[in-house]
């Protein structure tokens, strides 16, 4: 046990150890161990038929789809975003700021409707695509939709304070070694917010996996075709089928979990490359 | 490469930086812009590299205008004082980024970059650190590798700013001299920036002093040492003392007392006198060559030399640097009271020398 303690002006690390564990075991552990106890009572078979069904299936592909993509559009919007915030100035630029927290504090349902009113065929921008043949919502893309709406501020807020802290300096050295713009962005600034831009995807993606109420009013939740896995869940329990629901829980919770997993692991290696020993 | 500015304006705001500055840097010279925080010598250094634009006003580049040229292609090489190292690449990648982004017809071969690289952190004797990251380098350590960068480039002036700033007082001294000996060696045309009148003096075969946007003088050290030409280059070179008083005749006349300064001086009401501490005797009061009365305050004996601190009959603090042994053999002690005579007086009518 004694190697693990690291040398820290600060006392406690056995206590503070000792509370965060504590503390996951009880907000995170427990509740969803609950969803794995619940989904082993069922046995092997009923299980694999509740969690492979087509039904189901096509949501896992939708969900995770649909977040994988929505988090790579942020990825790029959102370091454009925290670019102009953090490099330029410009009337109104506190309010912009404030804005991008929004999706944060808005109550799903109410950002759903709102998307779903204006992206619906008869609302002011789903009227306007309606003539060129684009529809929006009520399929997959209004899916995709609204999980960029509440996945933008995570990439914002995360490469922001990474980028103000990239100093002028560097960038003109750049330049004055002879690098172009674009190198100096490939080169230089890209590799510097990259870490953050990987933290900003994890955690973009990780909400728009579990988003439910923002999703299902412009989805139209058409079985097979744009039906996303929380609302399978609701289904599900909604028909009192509680076993299912957990065991589909469970699968998303294992594909989440494996995805994170990979996310963080390519971070560290990242991270690792340029603070070696530091 | 000579450089040669003609006529640069630069404004912030309200706030004049540069004010009509001209100056010509012969090739192959390394020289210091000396002046106080705020003076303009940074902007002027900046506007120099392309990294600051002038708002009138040319800079000649080997004879060529580059006064509209980019960074980019000026050919110059900066050093910052914070390094501006790429964090995230090894000092090796870091010395060979600038060969590394030319465009592929002028980049070198892989090899070759090798090879360049390899030579210039044998320069800065920093080859062993070629793997490690720049967090794991000392501050005078990342400096001499930010220096290798800037080299890489073949750069044909090389402009640092400040480029000790950041680091203590041993490890400056020692850069500094090494500097000195790297301009020895590769013969850039080298421009530094700094605010330590003791570095600019020691390092740079001539000093541009500049103060308020202005260029106050420009000459060797030892010019700008020995015959400053304004007030503000007397007090901002090592330590002086002020006299106010009037000239008339062969004599400045500080209140009721008189020091002699040689005939060839307009008479004036308003004439300022400076005394280097070391350009003092100290007398017996009753000397017969005359000079200001003063009363010995303290005495620091400490090193080659004695300094010792008086005051004037109006109050006015005098310092005084003599050897040791003067000291002794005068046997003088706090408390007594003195003459003091200057060697040698430069006196200045308003912001001009008064000759």
């Amino acid at each position: 046990m004694a190697s693990f303690k690291n040398f820290s002006p600060l006392p406690g690390f056995r206590l503070s150890l000792g509370y965060t564990l504590f503390y996951l075991t009880l907000i995170v552990l427990i509740p969803l161990s609950a969803v794995v106890t619940n989904t082993v009572g069922m046995g092997w078979e009923a299980f694999w038929s509740a969690v492979t069904e087509p039904r189901v299936v096509a949501t896992y592909k939708l969900t995770f789809g649909a977040s994988l993509l929505a988090a790579a559009v942020n990825v790029v919007f959102g370091l454009i975003f925290a670019w102009v915030l953090v490099r330029y100035r410009f009337p109104g630029k506190g309010l912009v700021d404030a804005l991008v927290d929004l999706p944060f504090a808005l109550p799903t349902a109410v950002a759903g409707i709102a998307l779903a009113t204006i992206y619906a065929p008869n609302g002011p921008i789903g009227s306007l695509l309606a003539p060129w043949g684009i529809e929006i919502a009520y399929n997959p893309n209004g899916v995709l939709i609204a999980l960029i709406f509440i996945g933008l501020p995570f990439v914002v807020r995360t490469v922001q304070p990474v980028l103000a802290d990239l100093e002028k300096d560097v960038e003109e050295a750049a330049a004055g070694l002879g690098a172009s713009r674009w190198q100096t962005f490939l080169k230089i600034i890209l590799p510097h917010v990259t870490p953050a831009l990987l933290t900003g995807f994890a955690m973009a993606f990780a909400r728009a996996v579990g988003e439910y109420g923002s999703v299902i009013f412009i989805a139209g939740n058409m079985p097979m075709v744009s039906e996303i896995t929380p609302l399978m869940i609701i289904t599900k329990l909604e028909q009192y089928d509680y076993r299912g629901a957990t065991a589909i829980a469970s699968v998303m919770l294992l594909i989440s979990f494996i995805l994170l997993l990979v996310i963080n692991g390519l971070q560290g290696w990242m991270q690792g490359r340029y603070t070696k020993g530091a | 490469m000579s450089i040669h500015v003609t006529d640069i304006n630069k404004q912030f705001g309200a706030f004049r930086a540069l004010d009509n500055v001209s100056l010509d840097i012969p090739s192959g010279q390394l020289v210091a812009l000396l002046g106080p925080s705020g003076c303009g010598k940074t902007t002027l250094l900046r506007i120099i590299a392309g990294l600051e634009y002038a708002d009138s006003g040319r800079i000649l580049l080997d004879g060529e205008d580059a006064s509209d040229r980019h960074v980019r292609e000026r050919q110059v090489g900066f050093v910052f004082q914070h390094y501006a190292l790429f964090r995230h690449m090894t000092v090796f990648d870091n010395v060979a980024f600038g060969l590394r982004v030319r465009p592929k017809k002028f980049r070198p071969a892989e090899a070759e970059i090798r090879k360049r690289v390899t030579r210039l952190l044998d320069l800065v004797q920093l080859g062993w650190l070629a793997d490690r990251y720049p967090s794991q380098l000392s501050g005078g350590q990342r400096q001499r590798i930010a220096l290798a960068r800037a080299l890489a480039v073949e750069p044909k002036v090389l402009l640092l700013d400040e480029p000790f700033g950041a680091l203590d007082a041993k490890v400056r001294k020692e850069l500094r001299r090494w500097l000195r000996q790297l301009h020895d060696e590769i013969h850039v045309t080298s421009v530094f920036v700094t605010h330590d009148q003791e570095e600019a003096l020691e390092v740079s075969d001539r000093v541009v002093v500049i103060n308020k946007g202005k260029v106050e003088q420009v000459g060797t050290p030892e010019e700008v040492y020995d015959n400053p030409a304004t007030p503000f280059v007397a007090s901002f070179l090592g330590s002086v003392n002020l006299f106010h008083g009037r000239v008339d005749g062969a004599h400045l006349h500080v209140g009721e007392h008189a020091l002699h300064v040689g005939h060839d001086h307009n008479v004036t009401d308003q004439a300022i006198a400076f005394v280097r501490p070391h350009e003092f005797d100290l007398l017996p009061v009753d000397s017969p060559e005359g000079g200001l009365p003063a009363r010995i305050l303290r005495v620091i004996s400490v090193g080659p030399t004695a300094q010792v601190e008086l005051a004037r009959l109006d109050g006015e603090l005098v310092e005084v640097t003599i050897s040791r042994d003067a000291l002794s053999v005068l046997g003088l002690r706090e408390g007594d009271n003195v003459s003091l005579r200057p060697r040698t007086i430069r006196v200045f009518q308003g912001e001009r020398l008064a000759a």
